[in-house]
């Protein structure tokens, strides 16, 4: 069930931080983000905080979701690459090796073109960066870390104004 | 699938509402949505149509507090429930960590009750998650309405693992909070292994 524990590994986020600071500043784009396939975000790279990233990062996911769905639906493999056009800002989104979601935004000053070939220059590094990742599958990171969590940790999760609501 | 972001201390969950349609699975949400602290949610995402029906899916995140230090965030998302969006409906349980069904508790709506957990049964095995083991809680929803299914009724043709069931009516909230504190548990529970 478990098939994406490297993702957990701090030390492969912070290496996939470093790669997306890189493309964002070579491509001159305004935000660079990876999401997984379930719609979480696992890192990004943006100077803007405007941006919702978990908002984002759920809908990218759903876009991309249901494109795969369509390309199941007409026969292709995948449509490994998305791209939305809008009158100031665009999203180029790909699909990396089935794996993970890459979301860059840029405006006008730079290009569609830069854009693509920066993504795949990055896809490029990314394989080895997933691919020892894959092969050097640590142990679960979260062995027995949430073994002795309590029901009073879980009862303290929600604050005091929910508790009105009482028990149904 | 939780995910478990060691850099950034976060524990994120993902909880699907699934259901007939006009259960009340996006009424859930927006309850939810419209009682909860600024502090503690992002922006409620509705794809739905110009008749408000869902399309796709509405999605909500949600902050609660923290576990062993670890900030944990549910992200609910609900499906869309008429029968033929069964293709976007798949999507959405992909990943899922909890489900909360919302069972539609008026007579004529026993037959779409039965018809949306055979669904999810179907859904979740295309995924290779089992309907016997997943986080699960029964929402029996609209219990202030007249010509109701008595709640035996409802526990006897849904509810056969014996999970934890709430009686609600969430266009008035009751019940609302309760269901979310439940699966919440049950996810939680879950990350003990």
């Amino acid at each position: 069930m478990n098939d994406k524990k490297w993702l957990y590994d701090e030390e492969i986020i912070n290496k996939l931080s470093e790669e997306l600071e890189l493309l964002k500043s070579e491509s001159g784009a305004s935000a660079t983000f990876l999401i997984d396939k379930d719609g979480q975000l696992l890192t990004c790279a943006s100077h803007n905080t405007e941006y919702d990233t978990t908002s984002i990062a759920a809908l990218v996911a759903g876009n991309v979701a249901a494109t795969d769905g369509l390309a199941k639906l007409l026969g292709e493999n995948e449509f490994s690459i998305l791209f939305h056009e809008g009158e100031n800002e665009h999203v180029h989104i790909s699909l990396i090796y089935k794996m993970v979601i890459l979301v860059v935004i840029f405006d006008e000053s730079t290009s569609l073109g830069l854009i693509r070939l920066r993504v795949k220059k990055f896809v490029n590094r990314l394989k080895d960066l997933l691919e020892n990742a894959e092969k050097n599958k640590r142990r679960e990171n979260n062995d027995g870390l949430f073994d002795d969590i309590t029901d009073d940790d879980i009862e303290k999760l929600f604050g005091p104004s929910d508790s009105e609501t009482g028990q149904g | 699938m939780s995910f478990i972001n060691y850099s950034t201390k976060e524990i994120n969950c993902k909880i699907v509402y699934y259901g007939p349609g006009l259960c009340g699975k996006t009424t859930n949400l927006r309850y939810i949505y419209e009682k909860t602290d600024e502090k503690s949610k992002g922006k409620m995402i509705s794809l739905a149509t110009e008749s408000e029906r869902t399309l796709f899916f509405d999605f909500m995140p949600l902050k609660l507090g923290e576990i062993k230090g670890f900030k944990v965030r549910f992200h609910l998302y609900t499906v869309p429930g008429q029968v033929f969006y069964n293709a976007s409906r798949k999507l959405i349980l992909k990943g899922a960590d909890g489900i909360v069904f919302v069972a539609d508790s008026q007579i004529e709506r026993m037959d779409a009750n039965l018809d949306s957990f055979d669904n999810l049964r179907d859904n979740l095995e295309e995924h290779g998650y089992n309907l016997d083991n997943i986080p699960l809680v029964l929402q029996y929803n609209k219990r202030d309405l007249p010509d109701l299914i008595p709640v035996s009724e409802l526990e006897q043709a849904l509810n056969y693992r014996n999970v934890q069931y709430f009686e609600a009516s969430a266009l008035t909230g009751k019940g609302v909070f309760p269901t979310l504190k439940g699966i919440a548990k049950e996810v939680i529970k879950k990350l003990k292994g």
